[in-house]
């Protein structure tokens, strides 16, 4: 692309940022009073708020049921004003559709859903402004709105995207870095035990970069986490204040 | 829409405490719930605005863009209404579930914006049967705490006053095609006149008395409602009844009188807080959320 750098010969990209660095990370749970547990974050200009309803008794089909563990329902949605055009339809669209297969797979592997069997746990994630690193951005709010909601969690689940450009692996990338057309990769880990619960890869990638990539995912996964186990932290602290312990 | 489930109890305390005046959180028949409103809460938005009314949520976002006159109309931009009902208001709204409330919604803005005065449409034209402004006017229901209609048209007229509509030139050149020309300057733009735009005033009658606002508990209670449509100076320019039960031709117009005392005391404050938030510039904190 003519005119703009990705990453400029001193090591800045376009927002000023190094190559390892995040965006600004603002996070705060408990929004909502009427659902279970609610979460609101910002990573930079992306904005999600992530609604956790359950664990409840199936709603719809009850065949649909699973006799030994619960059931985890998901639906991603971008409000229409979140994008810089237009979006016409907030979600039942592919990419919707496919982001909220991810969240799903992503949310079974972390939530012990062995302790609620014939019972339903329902995430919602809407993306308020979009600035790229949309799915992990919800699965970050989605974190913390599971764990504000009570939900037994085998660990947070943190994730991060990561591309490659000049040689050097680029964590956190914004909507003018994903635009681009380089290779990306969507990560989601869980920190203490260094699983990965969803690996996501686009474009092309020679696979002797592959490491370095997922290596730069993984660390600012885990800078993630160090700023949602505070953001929880400071929370329970505060919640635990008012109600005068 | 969003309901709870009040035993036979507590609709009767809720009705009796109506009958005295006094509602469960203390206040009187014509008396809001603190109303939160900020302005300019999504950046990709030519205007945004997100209104708190107790428990109800929403959020708004306005986006100008260009398009083509209706053929009825050549000379004037139109709006359009979206209304997303997210399922993080209530589970019962995922997939397609909030669309019967969502449609519903639509229709009341759209009767309430089609009179003329409400928005100077003309002002969005910028070449006759060519090439107009459309405001495309998005509402978000991030959560359901009663009184939806009310918090939506005051977030709608807080969005369409923080709305900035970029001026554009129009160029001929010799062969007599157009050319439009965005101006340079991000600052360079048009503001909407809002104060003909109107809010909507719900009242509903609970017992023999009617309330302004109501929660959730209360709308259980009440079996009929009537929605107003109210400008600044007090005119009504639509009304719509809403509920299963009825309503005597006496108590409507109590409650047109009382609808058009509460509208322009709605009209004032808010005026008021967007002019105050306006002068604030860039130094006001946000409380993004």
């Amino acid at each position: 692309m003519a005119g703009l750098e990705l990453l400029s010969d001193e090591g800045y990209r376009v927002d000023g940022r190094r190559a390892g660095e995040l965006r600004k990370v603002r996070a705060r749970m408990g929004v909502f009073a009427k659902a279970d547990g609610s979460a609101y974050i910002e990573q930079g200009n992306t904005k999600a708020l992530a609604v956790v309803y359950g664990p409840h008794e199936m709603r719809g089909s009850r065949s649909k049921a699973l006799h030994d563990r619960a059931l985890v329902n998901c639906q991603y949605s971008m409000a229409t004003f979140s994008t810089g055009e237009r979006k016409r339809r907030p979600h039942g669209d592919r990419k919707s559709s496919e982001l909220t297969l991810h969240l799903k797979q992503t949310f079974e592997a972390a939530i012990l859903t062995q302790l609620y069997p014939r019972s339903q746990i329902d995430i919602y994630v809407q993306i308020l402004q979009a600035d790229g690193g949309n799915y992990c951005a919800c699965v970050n709010a989605a974190t913390l709105a599971t764990i504000d909601a009570g939900i037994p969690m085998r660990d947070y689940v943190c994730a991060s995207s990561a591309g490659f450009i000049e040689d050097t692996p680029l964590a956190d990338l914004n909507y003018v870095e994903e635009a681009a057309g380089g290779p990306q990769v969507a990560l989601a880990l869980l920190p203490k035990s260094d699983q990965i619960a969803l690996l996501e890869m686009n474009s092309r990638l020679h696979e002797d970069h592959l490491e370095q990539v997922i290596e730069a995912a993984s660390k600012a996964c885990k800078d993630v986490y160090a700023v949602l186990d505070q953001v929880v932290r400071d929370h329970v602290h505060e919640v635990t204040t008012l109600l005068g312990e | 829409m969003a309901s709870v489930v009040l035993s036979e109890a507590e609709k009767v305390y809720i009705v009796h405490g109506i009958q005295a005046d006094l509602r469960v959180d203390g206040r009187g028949c014509e008396d809001y719930r603190c109303i939160e409103v900020e302005t300019d809460v999504v950046s990709n938005t030519s205007g945004s605005a997100r209104v708190k009314l107790g428990h109800t949520d929403i959020l708004v976002g306005v986006k100008a863009e260009m398009g083509t006159p209706k053929l009825e109309n050549p000379n004037e931009g139109y709006l359009e209404f979206f209304v997303d009902c997210s399922a993080n208001a209530t589970p019962e709204f995922e997939g397609r579930g909030g669309e019967e409330l969502a449609t519903e919604i639509v229709n009341t803005l759209y009767r309430i914006f089609s009179s003329e005065s409400t928005i100077d449409v003309k002002s969005l034209c910028i070449n006759p049967r060519e090439h107009c402004w459309v405001l495309y006017v998005d509402v978000l229901l991030l959560e359901c705490g009663g009184n939806l209609f009310d918090a939506i048209s005051i977030a709608v007229k807080a969005a369409l006053f923080n709305t900035r509509i970029p001026k554009v030139r129009v160029l001929e050149d010799e062969e007599g095609s157009k050319e439009i020309e965005l101006s340079d300057d991000p600052y360079d733009c048009i503001r909407l006149n809002v104060e003909n735009v109107s809010c909507i005033i719900t009242l509903s009658k609970i017992g023999c008395r009617h309330v302004v606002d109501a929660t959730l508990q209360e709308e259980a209670c009440s079996l009929a409602s009537l929605l107003l449509s109210v400008t600044s100076r007090g005119t009504l320019t639509c009304m719509k009844k809403l509920g299963n039960g009825s309503l005597d031709p006496e108590s409507i117009f109590e409650m047109m009188e009382t609808g058009k005392r509460v509208g322009k005391k709605l009209h004032t404050s808010l005026q008021k807080i967007l002019d105050k938030e306006e002068s604030l510039g860039t130094t006001r904190q946000k409380v993004s959320d």
